[in-house]
């Protein structure tokens, strides 16, 4: 067995546990997808091509709310800009690669993957090392894939009664939840959602996403530098 | 826009994003403060997905009583700062909202 092969084999290890909460998150997509009125082919079409289950819940979110397109998109680009974050950590690991590689590995860096293979890349030097990337990054693709292609199945049979949109709300819960640990989140995460839910029907456009995490964002900046004054 | 066209456009920005940070970033392109300020921003971002979704009802308009959404996001919350497990938050909130509107 060569080594790439091993890599590749430990990415799909390491990665395994974190998908317990990935197949949930992709049933529901999938069935929330077709019943805001995607076919089962656009729903899977966004699986593929998006691969991302907060940028694809946005979207059905918005898209169910009657936004147009530009906030939309602007609203996905702006979850996205968390990925930014992530940049300075990992690519310093992967700058020797192929761009190549660069192409491939992108499509594949989800956060799960991400976090899993940083650790790796922090204590491996091996020149294959990105294998683990590859390896964990196609678990999740698998994972997602199968999920909405089960959800859009299931869909069909879960009764409206169940109320399984409630679920949408819940999982963005759950990712904040070490977040609510700390005191200048959650004041972050009061405004925002303040904002977000009293803008809602004020904020032109649908537009509330995005007013709201810049008002949070802003609120960040002002309690981090206050916090650090009193210090 | 078509439908294929939006589903296109999320997915190259959603990849852009991806990209960008691997090929373009550099450790040094980034200060600590804008390092800090970028951590902020799930816990930003995604209140404005939840608390709609809680608070307001399919109309739009404010639903404060007699709503199951906010008791099962509350205990979900407790659940979640408690266990610290993703899996565990979601189930607890759903559960408890079916107990809800289901039971009592």
């Amino acid at each position: 067995m060569n080594s790439k092969f091993k890599i590749f084999l430990k990415g799909i290890i390491d990665v395994s546990p974190l998908m317990i909460p990935v197949v949930p998150f992709g049933l529901i997509f999938g069935v929330l997808a077709v019943d805001v009125g995607f076919t089962p082919i656009e729903t899977m079409g966004m699986s593929l091509i998006i691969f991302g289950g907060a940028s694809q819940i946005v979207l059905l979110q918005l898209f169910s709310g009657g936004a147009s397109s530009l906030v939309i998109i602007s609203s996905v680009g702006a979850v996205n800009s968390r990925h930014l974050l992530y940049g300075a950590v990992v690519s310093e690991h992967l700058s020797d690669l192929k761009l190549i590689w660069k192409i491939i590995i992108s499509y594949f860096l989800i956060d799960q993957a991400f976090a899993r293979s940083n650790e790796y890349f922090k204590k491996n030097k091996d020149d294959n090392k990105y294998f683990h990337l590859v390896g964990g990054g196609a678990t999740c693709w698998i994972i997602w894939q199968s999920t909405t292609f089960l959800g859009i199945i299931l869909g069909a049979a879960i009764p409206e009664k169940l109320g399984l949109s409630f679920a949408i709300p819940l999982t963005f819960l759950a990712l904040l939840i070490n977040d609510f640990r700390k005191f200048i989140n959650v004041v972050v995460i009061i405004i925002s959602g303040f904002v977000a839910t009293f803008g809602y029907n004020i904020i032109p456009f649908k537009a509330y996403v995005i007013v709201a995490a810049f008002i949070g964002l802003v609120s960040a900046t002002i309690l981090t530098k206050m916090i650090k004054t009193n210090e | 826009m078509s439908n294929w066209a939006l589903i296109i456009y999320c997915g190259l920005i959603t990849y852009l994003t991806r990209f960008t940070m691997i090929a373009l970033i550099r450790k040094e392109m980034f200060n600590d403060r804008i390092r800090n300020i970028l951590s902020f921003v799930p816990s930003a971002i995604f209140p404005a997905i939840i608390f709609p979704a809680i608070f307001l009802d399919d109309t739009g308009s404010f639903q404060i009583e007699n709503n199951p959404k906010i008791v099962a996001a509350i205990i979900a919350v407790i659940i979640g700062i408690s266990s610290r497990s993703i899996v565990a938050t979601i189930f607890s909130g759903l559960a408890s909202y079916w107990f809800i509107i289901f039971v009592i």
